[in-house]
Parts: structure tokens; sequence; C-alpha cells
């Protein structure tokens, strides 16, 4: 299914998510990379090496969970845009995320916005807590949203309402 | 007639490379490149790329051109790029015919050459696919990422590869609707993480898909698809029409190599490298020692192997002119090691193939 | 038809440029070839085929098809997509293979 729409399934998603657990503990790093392809900035740019691909560069990247402090460094840096952050520390209803969004005009802080899946169907609304776009990130600014805890494992993107 | 040590034609990632690369040997370098503009299909490619840092991993590709030609000015007495010159002609006496501004001929004889011609967009038979409108996706690419033109309103993408999805993506980027991205495949073809990035931004990506027709008079006005079986043939009944106003074409590209096929070079045809590929040895060089060849004008790859290949083929060529560095073998023997790991996994099944096959 | 904000490029045009398409005044930019220009102002079909007159506009944009050949000053099979614009240019669409004598 995957191999045919680009949208991968529950089972995938959850693969890559760490135990509740951890992601209620603090901010750590969603690396959604399914596929061996010749890439490692991911692993490069990781200031703490919580990210690794080895010696083959075609290897899937693995992240070290406790490693991994959610600095959001890789957000930027992946050129798939495949990796988010997730906290669950900030409240039991909601949790935050730090997407990647390469689009104009980049929305503002407070701002609600409509929440969507990995198909880009609408299914929340979505608070838009922080937009960081510093020249380090290269032009691909990271918004952090605070999402309804029920989609955690679905959301994925937004689109502005305006 | 202009004398050169080594010559190159094309200043695209594997151009610009090999350049650098002689340079840095020592060799005196002449580029030639047919537009006004040197990087080739870099200066319009405003994602990030993949590989690892030797190739600029994770820089965008419009950058990565900033980044040779700035290299090739640390070499600016050896190394001279002339633009708005089309390489026409290519003879057993390594003299290459040059055409310039539209205009002149002159004529270039060179010690050694490297060809580093790129490739060229596949075109897709169905009625009316001659209309204004359809292009070739790297041709919208180049309107909208160079002049920052928008191609139309509403686009239909015809490929589910890196080009395609990528090119939606952009196209997405520029404020145009993108329809839907078809493929007659049954998979996508493109790094999955590129197709999952245009999905979540509500694109439909129909894989066994394709076109019918397209619709028109003077411009493309609309385009019929349908699905198609595992045999690649139209399921009646399945027609469904897109009212757009562009379509891209992405199908695929053909090495561009006619040039070293009129020298006289041995050349096979390999499916796995998209075309007729010139025969070469690990160091890039053909069957006629001293020219070489780089990119994809040796097999359809990614930049990040153009690019390793470029550094190749500019070591290489300088060492068979004499200039040959210290380091060579250690050299040589990291860019091998840069293509080896570009092309060991999955996704590098096909060019594996393909380089054992015209390989000499 | 052009793009003023884009999230990773900037677009620093030239100075504006006068031609003419087939007699009509159009304005263009320094830096941007006659393709672009014409494509800019909402011209798609830069000639015509030399059998059955269909419609032709640019097909690859980097010099490699034939399609986006027009008659720049009088001289025909100029290659539009890589040909820059230059003040006062005469654009004409080709009506099959143009005239070289």
């Amino acid at each position: 299914m995957f191999e045919k729409t680009g949208v991968a399934t529950r089972e995938m998603v959850m693969t890559k998510f760490p135990p509740i657990e951890r992601i209620n503990r603090g901010p750590v790093a969603v690396v959604e990379c399914y596929q061996k392809i010749p890439c490692n900035p991911c692993q490069t740019a990781c200031p703490v090496g919580a990210i690794a691909i080895g010696d083959d560069i075609n290897n899937i990247p693995v992240r070290d969970e406790e490693k991994c402090g959610g600095c959001g460094v890789c957000v930027a840096k992946c050129p798939g845009l495949s990796i988010m952050i997730v906290d669950g520390s900030k409240s039991d209803e909601t949790v935050e995320f730090r997407i990647p969004y390469e689009f104009l005009p980049l929305p503002e802080a407070g701002e609600m916005v409509t929440g969507l899946d990995r198909a880009g169907k609408p299914i929340c609304r979505a608070k838009v807590i922080r937009v960081m776009n510093p020249a380090a990130f290269d032009r691909t600014p990271v918004i952090t949203l605070e999402v309804a805890r029920e989609y955690l494992y679905d959301f994925r993107n937004f689109k502005r309402e305006v | 007639m202009k004398e050169v040590e080594l010559l190159i034609i094309g200043s695209g990632p594997a151009g610009l490379c090999a350049a650098v690369s002689a340079a840095e040997s020592g060799a005196k370098v002449l580029v030639l490149e047919r537009t006004f503009k040197p990087g080739g299909q870099l200066i319009k490619q405003t994602h990030m790329f993949f590989g690892s840092e030797s190739q600029y991993a994770s820089h965008r590709g419009v950058d990565i051109a900033g980044i040779l030609l700035d290299k090739v000015k640390e070499y600016g007495d050896r190394i001279e790029i002339m633009l708005n010159c089309t390489a026409v002609g290519f003879y057993e006496d390594n003299v290459v015919t040059v055409l310039r501004d539209e205009k002149e001929y002159f004529k270039i004889k060179a010690k050694s050459i490297i060809c580093a011609t790129g490739a060229y967009e596949k075109s897709l038979a169905f009625p009316n696919n001659d209309l204004p409108g359809i292009y070739g996706a790297g041709a919208v690419q180049t309107l909208m990422n160079v002049y920052g033109i928008r191609p139309g309103n509403r686009v239909l993408m015809v490929g589910a590869g890196n080009i395609g999805v990528i090119v939606s993506y952009q196209l997405m980027q520029a404020g145009i609707e993108v329809a839907a991205v078809l493929d007659a495949a049954p998979r996508i073809g493109a790094y999955l993480v590129h197709a999952s990035k245009l999905a979540r931004m509500g694109v439909p990506i129909l894989t066994s898909h394709t076109v019918k027709e397209a619709i028109g008079t003077d411009c493309l006005e609309a385009a019929i698809v349908c699905e198609v079986d595992d045999k690649f043939r139209p399921i009646p009944g399945t027609e469904k029409r897109y009212d757009v106003d562009v379509m891209c074409i992405s199908v695929g590209l053909s090495p561009l190599n006619e040039l070293l096929a009129m020298r006289g070079v041995e050349m096979k045809y390999v499916g796995q490298l998209s075309g007729y590929v010139p025969m070469r040895t690990e160091n890039c060089e053909t069957s006629i020692p001293g020219i070489f060849v780089a990119g994809d004008a040796s097999g359809i790859e990614e930049a990040s192997s153009a690019m390793a290949e470029g550094y190749l083929a500019g070591l290489c060529a300088a060492a068979s002119l004499g200039h040959v560095p210290e380091d060579f073998e250690q050299r040589r023997r990291e860019y091998l090691k840069q293509l080896d790991g570009l092309r060991s996994g999955p996704v590098g099944d096909r060019i594996r193939a393909g380089m054992a096959i015209s390989k000499l | 038809m052009r793009i003023n904000e884009h999230p990773i490029l900037t677009f620093d045009r030239g100075k504006e440029i006068s031609f003419t398409f087939n007699g009509q005044p159009m304005k263009g930019y320094e830096g941007e070839t006659i393709a672009a220009a014409l494509h800019a102002a909402g011209v798609k079909v830069l000639a015509k085929s030399a059998e059955k007159h269909r419609p032709r506009g640019f097909y690859c944009a980097i010099g490699n098809c034939a399609s986006c050949q027009m008659v720049v000053d009088g001289e025909p099979n100029v290659r539009t997509c890589i040909t820059l614009l230059k003040e006062g240019m005469k654009v004409e669409t080709q009506e099959g293979k143009g005239r070289i004598v």
C-alpha cells in the first residue's frame, strides 16, 4: 500500500514511535524513514549521536530514544522531511509536534490551523505554538503545534485556514 | 583553432566536479556550456540533496551549484568556462566543433576530453501530446525556479519517479495546484520520503494510471486518464477527466551522448542505465584512451553520483595527461568508495546491473 | 504569471526590457530567455509545425528539443528557451521550417 500511495500504514508508523512513557517524559524525534536509500545527513547532524546509520549509507536510520533529547536539529536537515519531534510532557490532553513546513505564508503563533493526516485528510484543529526559521535551518521552517492526544499517531501536517 | 589540454563538455554537477578535480591536479581545463549559465540542472533544484557530506547532502541543489562555482574560481587560472557554446561535432583527431551564440562556428583541439553532457527528458506517446501546455517536468522546473514564472494554474504530473514528485512539491511551493500525480507502474518509483511529502499535502498519487489523451485546440485544456492492467493495457470504462492547463511529462531521462557515438567510442544499449551508453573502465575512461565520460551521459543516476563520477573522471583525465598527484591512488579509491556506497542499496540494484554490463 | 514570493528562492529580476511579439509591444526582464518572457505574458504558442500547422510550445527548456524555435530579428530556428531577451528584439511565431535564405 505504502509503495502505491506514499501513505505509511498505522503499523509502519507505530514502529517509528517510541513508547508513550518516553513521549510523556519530553521531546523525542520520530524518524519516518522506511526505505533504504543512500542518505545520511540525520546521522551527521545529530549533536548527541542519537541517530545511527552506520557504514552503509543505505541503512535505515535508528534513533536511540534515550540519547535523543528532541533538540530538533535533524528536522530541518532531513532531505526527505521525514523527521518530526513529539513531546507529551506538556499536558495530559495534548501533545506538541514540531514539523517542517516549506510553504508561504508561514502561520503565526497562536493561529488555529487544520491538522492533516499522512494522506492530507483533515482530522482535527491544531494551535500554532511557535514558528522557528533561523538561518541554520536553511529555509526549512519548523512549526510547533499543539494537538489533541487522540491524534498522536495520525497528525502529520497542517494547512492554514485563511 | 583553439588548443586546450583538457576539454570538458557540460558544466552540470559532473562537469564542474571534473573541472575542479582536474585543475586541482594541475591540468588546464576548458569547460563548454551551451546555455548562458553554468551549473546544469543544479540551478533549478530547490530541494535538499540526498547522499552524504562528500556530495553536499542536505544542501539545496541551487546552492551546490554556487559551492562548485566558488571552487572553480579558486582555480581561476586553470579553469575557463565558455558559455553559450554548444559542442556539435567530435572528430577522430580530437577536434570538437562548437556553435557559439547560435551564430559562429569554431574548433577546439584537446589532448583529453570528458563528456559530461547530461541527459534529456523522454516524451510519452498519446493523442495531442504536442499541445502547448504539455512540458517536460524539468522544463517547468526551469521556468518556475530559474525565472520565477508560473507554468499555469493547475497541473497534472505524469510520472511518479523522483523528478515527478519533487517537481510536484515545488509546484505547490510556487502556489500552483497539482491535481494528481500518475504513473503507469504499479509502484511509486521515487524515494518514498518524497512521495510521502506530497501525499500529506493531499495530492493523490495514482499508480497503474496513464494518459489516454490530451484535449485542447491551441493549448492544453484537459487530460483524460485511465487505469492500466498489469500488462500496461488501458482498462476501458476507467477514464477520468482532469481540467488542467499544464501537464508535466516525467517518464524518465535518456543519456545525452551522441558526441561520443560520433567520435566512435564503443556504445551499448543498457536498459538499466536508460539508453545507449559508452562502455567505460571503472575510471570513467571510454574505449578510446583519453576520452572520458561522467554523470548522466554515462547512464541515468542521481546528481550525487554525477558529482562523485565527475571528481573521479577529472582526477583520472588529469593523470592521463601526466598530472598525477601524490595521493592519486588514495583519492581514486575514495571516489570509487563513494560511488559504491551510493549504488549499494536496493534502489541501486538497477544501476549496479547496468554498470556491470557497460564495464570495459 | 510571475512568482513574487517563494519559500526557498528570491527572484532578482534585471531591468525591464521592451520587445515585440508578432508586432505587439511586450515587456520582459533582463536575464530571462525569450520563451520565459513570452510565457510570463501568457504566450504559450511559439511556432506552428511544418506539415500540419499544429501549435508548438516549448518542451525541454534546456535547448535540446526543437519545439521552441522562433524567428528572432528575422533569423529563423532560434532556440528561444536558451536565448536571452534583448532590448528591441523582434520575435515572431515561426511557421514550419524557417527560411534561411
